[in-house]
């Protein structure tokens, strides 16, 4: 029986290694995995890369996993919001490495690495400081950048339901990243709010199916997010 | 010089919006265009984040944590509307389905260069967001914009001076002082000027010739 329900933090973040790359799902606090972020601190891998599309708020979650030096590199499109405070200390004291990436191309260069497509050409960043040193092509009579598919070891996925297979729906907008990046990763780990029974969820509007997700585990985010 | 306030520039603004149109708006003052579009004007309004429907803000009681804009403000979803992730999301923009993006601008060059995204004064980190992906992708690009800076300096330029967001991608722009067509042929038209105003005057704030039609 395939059963990719986990009890508990430490099975859903056994076997992540230093130097991973981690894939974090979110739009801002929206469809970001607030617990398996918790958990991921807990569980003390370090030199990590974080690829998320902001660069963590206040000091909890994935901005507390940059105070604390385990992020030696983050991958982002907006860094820059109100309340990322660790982050702007780390990049002053030069203590973390950015990479910026134009959204739409960080959104694509993950599903391509979950599409098995190693690299692909796009307008974005023509023409600016961010196609410096990338190979450019002209298709049609306009200029193109090459960008290469951007693979996680590790996805951190927030769902709202999910069942032993694996397969999840997400809430509102909540979905962003989340389902890009489950595909992009070799291990896939998903909080949800609930769990399903097999067949519960509707097919037709299973958003992630099973085959992305390789652990899923039930989180309570308390009575403003049920 | 005042000219319009930014509610108003917002209204100008969404007085050109034909129904039917998908559209995005960037954040600050291109998120308030939402507000004055004609309730019995269907226009499609796009979120970065997977919102394709979107409405306006809740009231107070009626907040979904889980439904924020690209601003990650909370907003609404109108009858009609749907959720996608986000590489749907961009492919909408990548792909050239959305009929306008508005952007907000540190400048704007005659030549439809936009400038939004990264100064060289200050030693925050950049933040581009998806403006690089609405530049290149939406069919077309409006900025509104104050026409000066807070100490003065014009924002309508012969050549940017920040890094560029999009080369050549400006079609409009609406400021406090007025409405500026970019043509490829004579840089900035004036479409109209905001009231009491006269071309000399915001001409006279431009960093770049506002040419007459």
């Amino acid at each position: 029986m395939i059963n990719k329900i986990v009890q508990s933090m430490a099975d859903a973040m056994a076997g992540i290694k230093d130097g991973s790359t981690v894939l974090i799902g979110g739009f801002g606090a929206v469809g970001q995995p607030d617990q398996l972020i918790e958990a991921l601190i807990e569980q003390g891998a370090t030199d990590l890369v974080c690829v998320a599309n902001n660069a963590g708020n206040g000091r909890v979650g994935l901005a507390k996993l940059m105070e604390l030096g385990r992020v030696r590199k983050i991958i982002c499109s907006f860094p820059r919001s109100a309340g990322s405070v660790v982050f702007e200390e780390l990049y002053r004291a030069g203590k973390i490495e950015l990479e910026i990436v134009p959204q739409g191309t960080m959104a694509e260069r993950m599903r391509a690495a979950g599409a098995g497509v190693p690299a692909f050409f796009t307008a974005t960043s023509v023409g600016t400081i961010l196609a410096n040193g990338k190979e450019e092509r002209e298709f049609g009579g306009r200029r193109y950048v090459m960008e290469h598919a951007l693979h996680g070891d590790v996805a951190l996925v927030e769902g709202w339901e999910g069942d032993r297979w694996g397969n999840l729906t997400y809430r509102a907008s909540g979905r962003n990243f989340n389902p890009v990046i489950a595909m992009a990763a070799t291990m896939t780990i998903a909080q949800v709010s609930h769990i399903r029974e097999l067949g519960e969820l509707v097919p037709e509007n299973v958003h992630t199916p099973g085959i992305f997700v390789n652990r899923v585990i039930q989180v309570d985010r308390g009575p403003d997010w049920a | 010089m005042q000219g319009f306030d930014r509610k108003a520039m917002a209204a100008r603004l969404a007085q050109d919006i034909p129904e039917g149109w998908y559209v995005n708006l960037g954040i600050g003052i291109p998120t308030m265009v939402g507000d004055f579009v004609p309730l019995d004007r269907e226009v499609i309004l796009h979120s970065e984040n997977g919102i394709l429907g979107m409405g306006p803000a809740p009231a107070k009681e009626n907040i979904d944590p889980w439904l924020v804009n690209a601003g990650k403000q909370p907003v609404t979803l109108r009858p009609g509307g749907s959720y996608c992730h986000h590489a749907d999301s961009f492919a909408m923009i990548r792909g050239g389905h959305i009929d306008l993006c508005v952007l907000g601008a540190f400048e704007v060059a005659q030549n439809g260069d936009i400038a939004n995204w990264a100064t060289s004064e200050n030693d925050t980190a950049p933040a581009v967001g998806g403006a690089m992906d609405l530049g290149a992708g939406a069919k077309r690009l409006w900025v509104i914009m104050e026409h000066t800076t807070k100490d003065g300096r014009p924002k309508l330029v012969e050549k940017c001076g920040y890094p560029l967001t999009t080369p050549g991608a400006v079609k409009r722009v609406y400021t406090n002082l007025g409405v500026f067509d970019v043509s490829a042929e004579k840089g900035f038209v004036v479409v109209d000027l905001a009231p009491g105003l006269t071309l000399a005057e915001v001409q006279a704030a431009s960093g770049a010739v506002l040419h007459t039609q």
